[in-house]
């Protein structure tokens, strides 16, 4: 599915990643985890394409193409999905509006007709309900003024009505009520598939009870220090990314 | 290329075999008027960048042509059907002139008084005396001016005390002849309590034009009137529209004024708020390769309790220019005036230019006040998000400032023009099918 190669970032001449290896096969859910700072949403920004980043070495290879070569948007319709730490806020464009344009862009992309209006209103009514959202949200303008943890959620709608082949989630945890959370990782739990994969960034190992990951891997100075089971999320939790220092090297 | 001095004279040279043919030749009072705008125009030949109302508006276009009137009445008319509104009264001016055969004023009730200034004149021209040139003045500029001397007709409408309007009556103003001249003097009277919607529509089939129209409103004691205005000329025409009001006591104004067409294109709107009235002016101008357009507005409190509103967005791509003037004066007798005025800028390209002056002038101590402007592109996170959805990038871009200038349109109250202005927007900055 992903295979990511020594990569190499820098933004404005600054190195960001350091050489980061990750492969992801279909159907995983892979976890990182990682300091400050480290480069977790980086990587999620290279992913999905975003300008700005450099990359001065290495390869990302998605279904065996270079990733690296497509436009975002075509990204996108070949199924990556990136679900932002910081969503932003689009006056003036209601979220049902994104959706329709979004799902449209991707069957056009597949050589199929758009959707039929009454079955995009079923589709995207079901998954409403899945995440336990108001339908009053579909007509509001793309997360504006939504709070913090409604934002979060909102990401997750998208992906339920776009059904990606790769999800990156920054940090969609964070900011989630207890409740919120449970909610949402049902969701995500709802879209896994043997063909999807998921690339989860995450600070808490709570996260990772509700949505059980292949593996974990720690993100520390630009690169992947340490990879593990869903075990390593525990031994993190406890000691904390200290006596991972220097492991890099 | 002539110089502004040249110009004028030849307009002025041009002047007396035109007269002859303008409405109310016959009529010494009204003589007077034209020649009182004549001796005005002639002091001065068109506004020019020294005039501080006109400093960022070069009009050395009108000297480059002399237009002139044209009584040519032809028009397609299947292209015409595209402009008028189904659900409306329409009035059809063709190159300046009321077209009876083209207007649908049937089922006018009583109480609305739709009229040509020619026949106005036939028919009651002590009443247009009293009001010609009461709400705006030769002095305003020379551009109203050189309107007293040259309009060669018009639209009169009035509005009987207590009566709402159940539909809107549209003004089409249409040019169809080349370095046409079209220049229309038009008075409105709204009567006490009355209700009134107007919407008027310039455009054209000809390439190059002059539009040049003043409107003056009359809005009596608790009068209501809701003005839209959408100015779509020819990519090569000249506009020159405006609006000056006389707001009596308790009186409401509502404009909304879209100025998408035209090369060089000023619209004033102008009114003059007596005891708790209320200004409302909403604005769209989307400009694109070299056009110029110019936003002028002026709200005059002069009495006390007035309420204002003014909300203006402009959209600037390509070389084009935008000019933003408006001007709020809070007179000393004008206590508790609330006003608010906003202006938002997006500017699509590096060439692309937005001048914009807010004026606020109070002269009364207990005021409520406030003005706001902003100039900015279009946020590339934002962009970026959309891409990530699956959206190309220039539908993106399209779709984020559809959404800046919908925030207008959404204003419109009446349906049947808010569909077209949509059709209107979404032609120019296309996305995705819906
Ligand atoms: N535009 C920029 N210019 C300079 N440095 C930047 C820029 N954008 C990001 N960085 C730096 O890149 C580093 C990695 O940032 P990134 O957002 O990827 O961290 P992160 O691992 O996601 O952190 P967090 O856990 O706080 O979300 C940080 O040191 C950040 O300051
Ligand atoms: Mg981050």
């Amino acid at each position: 599915m992903l295979s990511i190669k020594n990569l190499h970032v820098s933004i404005n001449d600054k190195p960001i990643l350091k050489g980061l290896t990750l492969d992801i096969n279909p159907g995983e859910v892979h976890a990182i985890m990682g300091p400050n700072g480290a480069g977790k949403s980086t990587l999620s920004h290279v992913l999905s394409g975003k300008a700005g980043y450099t990359v001065t070495e290495g390869s990302v290879t998605y279904q065996g193409k270079d990733l690296l070569e497509l436009a975002p948007e075509i990204r996108a319709r070949e199924g990556v999905f990136l679900a932002f730490q910081y969503p932003v806020e689009i006056p003036g464009v209601s979220n049902i509006y994104l959706l329709k344009a979004a799902l449209n862009a991707m069957r056009k992309h597949h050589g199929q007709p758009e959707v039929d209006a009454m079955d995009f209103l079923t589709i995207v009514k079901s998954k409403v309900k899945l995440l336990q959202m108001d339908e009053k949200f579909l007509y509001r303008a793309v997360n504006e003024g939504f709070s913090g943890g409604e934002k979060k959620r909102n990401e997750i709608l998208q992906a339920a009505v776009l059904e990606p082949k790769l999800c990156i989630l920054d940090e969609t945890d964070s900011g989630l009520d207890i409740d919120a959370l449970r909610i949402v990782a049902e969701g995500v739990n709802s879209l896994r598939s043997p063909e999807r994969s998921f690339l989860m960034i995450t600070h808490y190992q709570r996260l990772l009870d509700y949505i059980e990951p292949d593996m974990v891997h720690v993100l520390a100075e630009g690169r992947i220090v340490k990879s593990g089971g869903p075990e390593l999320a525990l031994e993190l939790e406890e000691k904390g990314y200290s006596w991972l220092e220097g492991k890099a090297a | 290329m002539m110089t502004a001095e040249q110009s004028t004279y030849a307009y002025l040279a041009a002047y007396p075999t035109i007269a002859a043919s303008l409405p109310g030749s016959d009529l010494s009072w009204l003589q007077q008027f034209r020649n009182a705008g004549l001796k005005a125009f002639e002091a001065h030949g068109f506004p020019n960048l020294r005039d501080e109302e006109w400093r960022y508006t070069n009009l050395a276009v009108l000297n480059k042509t002399q237009f002139a009137p044209s009584d040519n009445q032809e028009v397609d008319a299947g292209w015409l059907e595209t402009y008028r509104l189904e659900n409306a009264w329409n009035v059809v001016l063709i190159n300046g002139h009321f077209s009876a055969e083209l207007s649908d004023l049937s089922n006018l009730p009583a109480e609305v008084s739709v009229q040509s200034f020619n026949a106005a004149l036939r028919n009651n021209a002590e009443a247009l005396q009293t009001r010609l040139g009461k709400a705006v003045a030769d002095d305003e500029h020379s551009l109203v001016a050189f309107n007293s001397a040259w309009f060669g007709d018009g639209v009169v409408i009035e509005i009987a005390a207590r009566h709402q309007m159940s539909k809107p009556l549209q003004i089409l103003h249409v040019v169809t002849a080349s370095d046409a001249l079209a220049a229309t003097r038009n008075l409105l009277v709204v009567h006490d309590s009355a209700e009134a919607q107007i919407i008027e529509t310039y455009v054209g089939s000809a390439d190059s034009y002059f539009s040049a129209a003043v409107n003056e409103c009359f809005l009596q004691p608790n009068a209501e009137l809701t003005l839209y205005k959408v100015q779509a000329e020819t990519d090569k025409a000249c506009h020159f529209g405006g609006s000056y009001v006389k707001q009596a006591q308790n009186s409401r104004f509502m404009h909304h004024n879209f100025a998408i067409g035209g090369l060089l294109a000023r619209s004033e709107i102008h009114s003059d708020l007596d005891v708790a009235s209320e200004c409302r002016l909403n604005g769209l101008y989307l400009g694109g390769n070299r056009q110029h357009i110019d936003n002028h507005t002026r709200i005059n409190h002069l009495k006390p309790q007035g309420i204002s509103r003014e909300f203006y967005k402009g959209v600037l791509d390509q070389r084009a220019r935008g000019v933003f003037q408006a001007r709020v004066i809070v007179a000393e007798d004008a206590q508790q005036t609330d006003s608010e005025m906003n202006n938002r800028n997006l500017l699509l390209s590096n060439d692309a230019e937005i001048d914009t002056k807010p004026q606020l002038e109070i002269y009364a101590d207990d005021v409520k006040c406030s003005h706001g402007v902003t100039v900015g592109q279009l946020d590339e996170k934002s962009v970026f998000y959309l891409q990530s959805r699956g959206v190309d990038e220039a539908s993106a871009r399209n779709i984020l400032t559809f959404a800046f200038a919908n925030e207008m349109v959404d204003k419109v109250e009446n349906s049947e023009l808010k569909a077209v202005l949509l059709q209107q927007l979404l032609a120019r900055f296309p996305a995705i099918s819906l």
